[in-house]
């Protein structure tokens, strides 16, 4: 008798892997919420993603809207999909760009049939595609088959005390062990985004870092805004952080110390063959850039939080720890693990580590995470400009 | 089991110092998270969780030091002991962001 396997997941048609095996119903636009809505729930078990935007965009915004379709579509804990659009052909290239995985995809267009066709048209094939699905099992996994995300949020001191050197602790294991890990928050770098340059595996990727960095960072500076309660948040600041820059060393902490191997455009996917530490130029506003990561592939999220940030994602799992034993208490439905422990000399980061990792095996291999089952699904586009 | 400290520093050099409780002015016992060594300092106001103090005096738009790296200036004198936030510290790079 063989043992357990330590890591388990579900093998796609192109190779990739994820740990959860949903039926997605796909809307290009807004338009098309209601009928991709009203499909899951004649067939309960898909699941809609519905969202705000896809419609009128043009240029660079727009590509960033079909990679964040194609890419959902294209995430290794999606078995099938349904797409459903207004018009048929942005509606095509959504389900072209994920059919060529080799998963099975539909798409319905709804102008010249109306909802209430589609929707009959679209249940049909969504029965079936989630029957099928169900017949898929789980097999041996490893860190390299699973792309991990981090992204913090409602940060305060104590994140970058705690709960984000035990994600550190993590991203280095996961990365050790062959797996690749993708951190973003491109303004929430400020201050400190040196250590990530100097942390670049090579000039060529340091250029391209610094110059994302900047081009983001000028957007921002442009406004002449005073950002104070924007970023930093309220909350941070109510948790005790003042600057961006303290803010921004926080957030540095929890991306271990393994060198930046690439960087990414957002939603962009790695280069599977190449593991490791990427950044991706992402919001840092939390469901925005869980979003973007899970659409890059990312199939299961470490997210440390100080004074309690709430957020899921439909596709992937989102893993909540702190290190703010109040926050711990008062909102103890959404903390996956608590590691205030370790600002009490409890225990040592190893420590925190090592409990990280079991919540996180256990979350891979099926236990359902709190944002899960307290049914957080943010869904959430980042839009580059004003539409057409 | 030991005492758990009362603040914590990231480094030692920080020139501030995170409250690890609600904390009550007077004398405190703290902890640098990285050194391991332990600190004792005086705290003039109460400050809750997470809140951090001045370990040294800063003169007016001199650096605050935490993790090691600057993290802000200070926007008003401030004294060892005393309450740091957005009143009396503000960001270096965003220059508009201040209270």
């Amino acid at each position: 008798m063989g043992s357990k396997p330590r890591l388990t997941g579900y093998r796609r048609p192109d190779g990739s892997m994820g740990i959860r095996n949903h039926v997605i119903i796909l809307p290009v636009d807004d338009l098309s919420n209601a009928a991709a809505e009203a499909v899951a729930k004649v067939v309960p078990g898909t699941l809609a993603l519905p969202h705000s935007y896809g419609r009128l965009q043009f240029g660079e915004d727009l590509e960033l809207t079909f990679r964040t379709l194609i890419g959902t579509g294209l995430n290794g804990n999606v078995a099938a999909v349904v797409v459903i659009g207004i018009e048929p052909k942005w509606t095509e290239r959504v389900a072209a760009g994920i059919a060529k995985s080799g998963k099975p995809v539909a798409s319905f267009s709804i102008e010249g049939k109306g909802d209430l066709q589609v929707i009959a048209d679209a249940a049909r094939v969504a029965q079936i595609f989630l029957q099928d699905a169900s017949e898929i099992t789980r097999e041996p996994a490893t860190e390299g088959d699973l792309i991990m995300s981090i992204k913090c949020g409602e940060s305060d001191t104590t994140s970058g005390l705690g709960s984000c050197p035990t994600t550190s602790e993590a991203v280095d294991r996961w990365v050790a062990a062959g797996g690749t890990v993708f951190f973003g928050e491109t303004s929430e770098l400020t201050g400190g985004e040196h250590l990530i340059a100097e942390r670049c595996i090579d000039d060529a990727c340091r250029n391209l870092f610094q110059q994302t960095y900047d081009n983001y960072i000028k957007v921002i500076e442009s406004t002449g805004a005073n950002l104070l309660g924007s970023q930093p948040t309220q909350g941070n600041i109510a948790g005790g952080l003042t600057t961006i820059e303290e803010k921004a060393l926080g957030n540095i902490a929890k991306t271990g110390s393994v060198p930046v191997v690439g960087v990414l455009a957002p939603a962009e996917a790695p280069d599977r063959k190449k593991q490791g530490l990427y950044f991706m130029d992402t919001s840092s506003a939390a469901a925005e850039c869980v979003t973007l990561m899970a659409a890059a592939g990312a199939v299961i999220h470490l997210f440390p939080t100080g004074q309690g940030n709430v957020i899921g994602n439909p596709i992937e799992p989102v893993l909540k720890l702190t290190a703010n034993k109040k926050t711990a208490a008062s909102m103890r439905e959404h903390i996956d693990l608590d590691v205030s422990g370790l600002l009490r000399q409890e225990y040592n980061l190893t420590k925190a580590g090592d409990m990280m990792m079991e919540v996180i095996e256990r979350t891979v291999n099926g236990r359902l995470c709190a944002a899960e089952a307290l049914g957080h699904r943010e869904y959430t586009f980042t839009k580059l400009y004003i539409s057409a | 089991m030991a005492k758990v400290p009362d603040f914590l520093l990231h480094h030692d050099g920080d020139s501030v110092a995170v409250a690890n409780d609600d904390l009550q002015p007077g004398t405190l016992e703290g902890l640098s998270v990285k050194e391991q060594t332990k600190h004792t300092a005086v705290l003039n106001h109460a400050i809750p969780l997470g809140h951090k103090f001045a370990l040294k005096d800063h003169a007016e738009g001199e650096a605050i030091i935490k993790y090691g790296i600057k993290v802000g200036i200070a926007s008003q004198p401030i004294k060892k002991g005393d309450y740091v936030h957005t009143h009396n510290m503000r960001s270096y790079r965003w220059e508009a962001s201040r209270a």
